[in-house]
C-alpha cells in the first residue's frame, strides 16, 4: 500500500510540473542574448520534460504527447533552419552566415539584423538538441524494442 | 615554494582527474567501467580549459549595456574557453550515448560485458 | 593488462603532467596568453558590432558560427548512428 502511496505522489506531481519545465525551457532559450542560455540550454531543458514522463509513468505516456515520427522530423529540422538561414544570405551576394546582409529582408539596420540572425540559428540548435536527447534516451531505455515496451505497458 | 602551491593548486585536481579516468579506463576489466572512466578523463579536460579563462576580479562575460563605449576587457571573465568547451561537453554527450549502442550491441552477442570473457570468445 | 602495470603507468604519467604544471600560468592571472590576443576584442566589440550583451551567445553563433553548426550537425549524426544500430523490427 505504501508503493501505490508513492506513485499517487510521484504521478501527480510529475504531471503538474511537465508544463513549468517546458515554459522554463523556453524562457531560457529565449533570454539567451542578455543572460546566461542559449539554444543548447534550453533545449536540454526541454528534452528533461519528456525524460520525467518516462521516468514518471510508463513509455506510452510520453510516445502520447511526442510522436515518433514528430521527433525524427525535429531532429532534422533544426539542422535545416541552421543551415537554411546560412543560406539565405547567398541571396543578397554575401558571404555564407553573414547576417548582416538579412537587413535586406527585415526592415532593420545592418547590426540589428545579426541579433535576428543569431535568435534564428538558435531557434534551430535547441529544437535539434531537444528532438535528439529524446530520441537517444528513448533507444537506450529500451534497447531498440519500442513496440515490445509499449505492449508491457497495457497490461 | 607556497606561492606556486597557492597559485596552481587547481591543475594539480584536473591532473588527479586525469589520473584516475586513466586507471580507469586501463586496468578495469567490465567495459562499462572502462567507460565511465573515458568519461571521467573528457570531463576534467573540460574543467582544466574553462580554469584557464578565469580572471581575478573578473564578473561574468555579459557586458553591461549602459555603460557602452566604455567597456574594458579586463572587468569580464574570457569567454572564449566557455564557447570551446560547450562543443565539447555535446561532442561527449554523442560519443557516449553512441558507446552506450555498442555496448548493448556487444551485450546481444556475447551475452556478457567482462572484457576477458569476449576476449575468449572471439578466438574461438 | 594487470593492475600493477596499469598503475606504474598511470603515475609516471602523472609525475610528468604534475612537473608540467610549474610552467603553467597562474591561476587568475588577467595577462596570460589566453586573454590577450582574439578575446579582448570580442568583448569590447560585442555591443557595437552585435547588440548583443551577452559575449558567450554573440560568439558562439556570430563569430564562430562555423564551429556551431557543425556541432550541430555531430549531435544530428550521433543520433541517427544510434536509430539505426539499435532498433530492431520484428
Amino acid at each position: 500500500m505504501v508503493k501505490d502511496l508513492e506513485d499517487v505522489v510521484i504521478r501527480t506531481v510529475s504531471r503538474i510540473l511537465v508544463p513549468f519545465i517546458q515554459i522554463y525551457g523556453l524562457y531560457v532559450f529565449v533570454h539567451g542574448h542578455g543572460s546566461p542560455g542559449g539554444g543548447f540550454q534550453g533545449g536540454c531543458i526541454m528534452a528533461a520534460s519528456f525524460i520525467l514522463l518516462v521516468v514518471a509513468f510508463n513509455l506510452r505516456e510520453s510516445k502520447r504527447r511526442l510522436k515518433e515520427r514528430t521527433n525524427a522530423i525535429f531532429c532534422a529540422l533544426g539542422v535545416f533552419i541552421y543551415a537554411g538561414t546560412g543560406y539565405l544570405s547567398f541571396l543578397y551576394s554575401g558571404n555564407f552566415l553573414d547576417y548582416g546582409q538579412l537587413s535586406n529582408l527585415f526592415p532593420t539596420d545592418p547590426i540589428k539584423a545579426r541579433y535576428y540572425g543569431m535568435a534564428m540559428i538558435e531557434l534551430g540548435v535547441q529544437i535539434t538538441v531537444m528532438a535528439v536527447m529524446v530520441s537517444i534516451f528513448l533507444d537506450l531505455i529500451t534497447a531498440g524494442k519500442h513496440e515490445e515496451t509499449l505492449e508491457e505497458d497495457g497490461k | 615554494m607556497t606561492d606556486l602551491i597557492l597559485s596552481n593548486y587547481n591543475y594539480w585536481v584536473y591532473v588527479v582527474l586525469i589520473m584516475i579516468g586513466f586507471y580507469g579506463m586501463m586496468a578495469k576489466n567490465n567495459l562499462m567501467k572502462k567507460l565511465i572512466g573515458m568519461n571521467i578523463f573528457q570531463w576534467s579536460i573540460i574543467l582544466f580549459y574553462i580554469s584557464i579563462g578565469a580572471k581575478k576580479g573578473g564578473t561574468i562575460p555579459v557586458v553591461d549595456p549602459s555603460l557602452h563605449p566604455a567597456i574594458r576587457a579586463l572587468d569580464y571573465v574570457n569567454p572564449l574557453p566557455h564557447v570551446l568547451m560547450l562543443t565539447a561537453i555535446v561532442v561527449g554527450v554523442a560519443t557516449t550515448g553512441i558507446a552506450l549502442t555498442l555496448l548493448i550491441l556487444i551485450y546481444r552477442k556475447y551475452g556478457t560485458l567482462e572484457e576477458d570473457e569476449i576476449l575468449e570468445a572471439l578466438k574461438k | 593488462m594487470n593492475k600493477i602495470a596499469a598503475l606504474i603507468v598511470t603515475l609516471i604519467a602523472g609525475g610528468v603532467l604534475f612537473y608540467s604544471t610549474a610552467f603553467f600560468p597562474k591561476w587568475g592571472d588577467p595577462k596570460q596568453p589566453a586573454s590577450i590576443h582574439v578575446s579582448p576584442r570580442y568583448i569590447e566589440m560585442t555591443l557595437a558590432e552585435t547588440q548583443v550583451p551577452n559575449a558567450v551567445t554573440s560568439v558562439l553563433a556570430d563569430y564562430r558560427g562555423y564551429d556551431t553548426m557543425f556541432e550541430t550537425s555531430v549531435i544530428f549524426t550521433a543520433g541517427i548512428a544510434v536509430m539505426m544500430l539499435i532498433r530492431r523490427s520484428r
